[in-house]
């Protein structure tokens, strides 16, 4: 996404409702910065999002890609996260080995206590997205505008 | 190249009809070419006698037919299995998509199967007769005149790397069972992984962007039964018979191989049916690859029941992070 000249990632977070959405709240209470061009979903649990969902993302625009979950361990669901885990483990390996960068797509666990390094990670995300650019491997130019 | 012919198939198919054990047979039956031999449900003898052919080109597995073959009649169908298609079996077994009370296995031996790409290259497009002899292979050509080929410069890949001789799933066994074999089938795989990632996508994109998505891939897969599927979904604009962006053809692919991830057997199907020869199987290997690596050693279908690494879990799963970059190879 091209905003006066000025390069600016896009990228997309999806944030599981129990934890990390609860950790961005926490962040955003406690004045803490993180990029403005992180644009949250919420999902009910990390385990809801689908690897389609990864890659609708990237055919839509995003730069990168953010999947943020609680803790192996305090999934509400007792177990989502960890099916999140293993799917998310193949899917960043094979989207890597079609030569997706790596560092376009990351899985962390942020629990609702830790608004500060759910701003961390945001910061951190983005400006890894950043030194790589537009996403061109991963683009539609169906949905260019 | 194949030590049983169709003789003893023949015998055995009418034998089990004659008897009432079965009343259908799912065999090969020639093509208008000598190559193209294809699947077909014989019902009589006089069928069988005519039209059942086993030779170099038998290659399709017949485990996906019988999900919708066996809804057909409550009696049994006779199956032809050779030692990869036992491992699509009983994956489906294990999935529940058809009764195993309503099939008949007659698991065969399996020298390899011959790739007409890979015979169409060394001798010529316009081919008008092949016949198998022994471990050679008679090619007649239109122009070019006779060819005698061996079988093993000429073999289909996922033959080339054979995994397993070893039946895990039949009723009847005709000749001997062979062994589980330590194949290489991951050499090209870490090939790739040892490229950069700017190498691996343009080889990526190089053999994607031939795809024509024909869908043949995903229609012979015996993982892929679902009856309705995502890429059939015209407002999911992904079901465009003709690629319109190549984001189109990453995704399918992607998302094709990620479905059978954990219940690919790496019959190696996809890549023997694609018309542009694209190695499909390095996708699915991959998978099989990193579940190995991650999760440890596992064949889909080797145990009938067993759940499937991405329906599983343990609470010290390697970290996606590490995971990518264990996948990458040298690079990490």
């Amino acid at each position: 996404m091209q905003i006066k000249g000025e390069y600016k990632p896009l990228i997309v977070a999806f944030c599981c409702n129990w934890c990390s959405y609860a950790g961005a709240d926490l962040a955003g209470n406690n004045r803490l910065n993180y990029p403005e061009n992180v644009k949250i979903i919420k999902v009910p649990c990390s385990c809801r999002v689908n690897p389609m969902f990864i890659l609708r993302a990237f055919q839509r625009g995003a730069d990168g890609v953010i999947l943020c979950g609680c803790h192996p361990g305090d999934c509400h669901y007792t177990t989502g996260n960890y099916y999140t885990r293993r799917r998310m483990s193949l899917l960043f390996s094979m989207l890597n080995f079609l030569g997706i960068e790596k560092e376009r797509t990351r899985v962390e666990w942020v629990s609702a206590a830790e608004g500060a390094k759910f701003a961390q990670t945001m910061n951190e995300f983005t400006e890894a997205v950043m030194k790589l650019g537009e996403n061109k491997r991963l683009e539609d130019l169906r949905c260019k505008r | 190249m194949q030590k049983i012919t169709k003789d003893i198939l023949i015998d055995k198919s009418i034998e089990l009809l004659s008897s009432g054990k079965v009343n259908r047979v799912l065999g090969w039956k020639n093509g208008e070419f000598d190559y193209d031999v294809t699947p077909y449900v014989f019902k009589t003898e006089e069928e069988i006698k005519n039209d059942f052919v086993f030779n170099g080109f038998s290659g399709a597995n017949f485990s996906k037919y019988l999900v919708k073959e066996t809804l057909k009649s409550e009696e049994k169908v006779l199956v032809f299995l050779k030692p990869c298609d036992t491992y699509s079996f009983n994956q489906l077994l294990t999935e529940n998509r058809f009764a195993r009370e309503r099939v008949y296995a007659v698991g065969i031996p399996c020298e390899g199967m011959a790739d007409i790409s890979k015979i169409k290259a060394l001798t010529d497009e316009a081919i008008s007769k092949i016949s198998f002899e022994g471990d050679s292979i008679k090619v007649d050509t239109l122009y070019e005149g006779e060819f005698t080929l061996k079988c093993e410069d000429v073999l289909l890949e996922r033959c080339v790397n054979c995994k397993s001789k070893k039946h895990v799933a039949y009723d009847e066994l005709i000749g001997e069972d062979g062994e589980v074999i330590d194949s290489h089938r991951f050499d090209q795989v870490e090939e790739l992984e040892r490229m950069t990632e700017d190498e691996r996508f343009l080889f990526w994109q190089n053999e994607l962007s031939r795809c024509i998505r024909c869908n043949a891939c995903r229609d012979v897969c015996p993982a892929c039964t679902c009856e309705k599927c995502v890429f059939d979904n015209p407002e999911s604009s992904l079901n465009n018979k003709a690629i319109s962006d190549s984001f189109e053809e990453k995704m399918f692919h992607i998302i094709r191989a990620f479905h059978v991830a954990g219940r690919c057997t790496d019959c190696g199907e996809c890549s023997r049916v694609c018309p542009q020869n694209i190695p499909l199987h390095l996708l699915n290997r991959k998978f099989i690859k990193d579940i190995n690596s991650f999760y440890g050693d596992y064949q889909a279908g080797e145990e009938k029941g067993a759940r499937a690494p991405v329906v599983n879990f343990t609470f010290d799963d390697i970290e996606p992070g590490e995971a990518v970059k264990r996948g990458d190879g040298d690079n990490a």
